[in-house]
Formats: structure tokens, C-alpha cells, sequence
């Protein structure tokens, strides 16, 4: 299994998904009406690190955070 | 190096420590920036969330830039509600000659800017209103986004 966070002011609850991709996870999320407005602007973290590729891999135990646009300080 | 502090920073706390633990490291530059929230309309406090695992990478990989140009940085932030007119963040550079420090705390605030996972609220009326006009999306972001 995969879990799925979202963070910051995204409202949801976290996911648990059996997927192999960030590829399988976009075709899910694109799914969900609630997630519209976040998909667009929102980074993506898999085990905490930012990856820039939708073909990366996933595998049981992995976790992908959602990260929505920022403004720290 | 980086710091979370719940609510607001003790300024003088930190930057009195950093100078203590710095004095003798032999760099000649020590420069802070100290963000201060400001008064604006009907906002009472800001309020932040942070991703920590993820923020401690990006810093720890600006740690490592700074360290190829023999500098160092330090960082504190707040969680959770800060009221106006008080502290939420103070970054720091220290290298032995100011140039390289000038350029880095310019370098290392705006990247904080874009990428460190910190998300900020308004707190009006006791509600946290997420601060979506002045938030940017990060680098990489919109990879999960399939056009119709």
C-alpha cells in the first residue's frame, strides 16, 4: 500500500492506495472533483523528497505527500 | 541549524544565541534577516503549518551550497498562531567575507520563498483564512495534473 498525504490547507483525509506509479496515482486524483483547484499548483513529495517526474515508481510502504503552493515567513 | 518554534520568536533569545555559538567561528560576515508581521487590515495574526521532513531536506541541501562557498546558514521559524507586529522567521548567513554573504541571504530567502513547506493563514475574527494570493506554487509542482 501507498499512503497518500495531503498537506497544508488541502482538506482531506489521507489516502491508502494500491499503485505502482505517481502516473496510476494522477489518474486517481484526477477523479476527484474536491482535488480541482490543487492538482495544477501542487508539488509532490514521495518518502519527503520533492520529485519532478510522474513516471517515478512507487512501491508498498512508499509515502507521497501533496504539497500546495507555499509562503513561508 | 533550523529551528520551530510554537508562535512567535524571541528574537533577541536567538539571535543573542546564534551570536554566542558563531563568535568564534572565525567567519568575518554574520548577517540576519529578522520578517516582522505587519499590521494589515483586519488581520489579527498570521498562523502557519509546516512539513517538516520535507523542510528539513531543503535545508539541509542549502546547507550544503552554502558549505561549497565555505558559508553557513541558520533558519527559525514559527508554528502555529504569530501576532502582528511580531517575529515569524529569522534566516541568518555567516561566511568569512560579506560578499558571499550578502548575495547568499538574498539567494537563500527567496528560495525559502518558493520552496520551503510552510503554509501561511490569516487569522481574522479567530479563523485561519488559507493566504492563497500571496502563496507560490513550488518547483515541480503540477506533475499529478492531467488536461482533459
Amino acid at each position: 500500500m501507498v499512503r497518500v498525504e495531503f498537506l497544508g490547507p488541502i482538506d482531506k483525509e489521507a489516502m491508502e492506495l494500491e499503485i505502482g506509479s505517481l502516473n496510476e496515482l494522477a489518474r486517481i486524483l484526477s477523479e476527484d472533483s474536491t482535488l480541482a483547484q490543487w492538482l495544477k499548483n501542487s508539488a509532490v513529495a514521495v518518502n519527503d523528497t520533492i520529485v519532478r517526474d510522474r513516471e517515478t515508481p512507487l512501491k508498498d510502504g512508499d509515502r507521497v505527500s501533496i504539497l500546495p503552493p507555499v509562503c513561508g515567513g | 541549524m533550523m529551528e520551530i518554534h510554537e508562535g512567535a520568536l524571541d528574537v533577541k533569545e536567538i539571535l543573542g544565541r546564534w551570536l554566542d555559538e558563531e563568535m568564534n567561528s572565525n567567519y568575518g560576515a554574520f548577517i540576519p534577516f529578522i520578517g516582522i508581521i505587519r499590521e494589515e487590515g483586519e488581520i489579527e495574526a498570521l498562523s502557519f503549518d509546516i512539513y517538516e521532513p520535507t523542510l528539513r531536506k531543503w535545508f539541509d541541501d542549502w546547507q550544503e551550497r552554502a558549505r561549497a562557498e565555505g558559508a553557513r546558514v541558520r533558519m527559525a521559524h514559527s508554528l502555529g498562531d504569530v501576532p502582528i507586529h511580531s517575529s515569524s522567521y529569522i534566516s541568518a548567513v555567516l561566511s568569512p567575507r560579506r560578499k558571499v554573504a550578502l548575495r547568499l541571504i538574498n539567494e537563500f530567502v527567496e528560495d525559502f520563498k518558493a520552496n520551503a513547506p510552510i503554509w501561511k493563514y490569516d487569522v481574522i475574527e479567530g479563523k485561519r483564512i488559507y493566504a492563497a494570493q500571496r502563496s507560490i506554487a513550488m518547483d515541480g509542482a503540477g506533475i499529478l495534473f492531467i488536461e482533459d
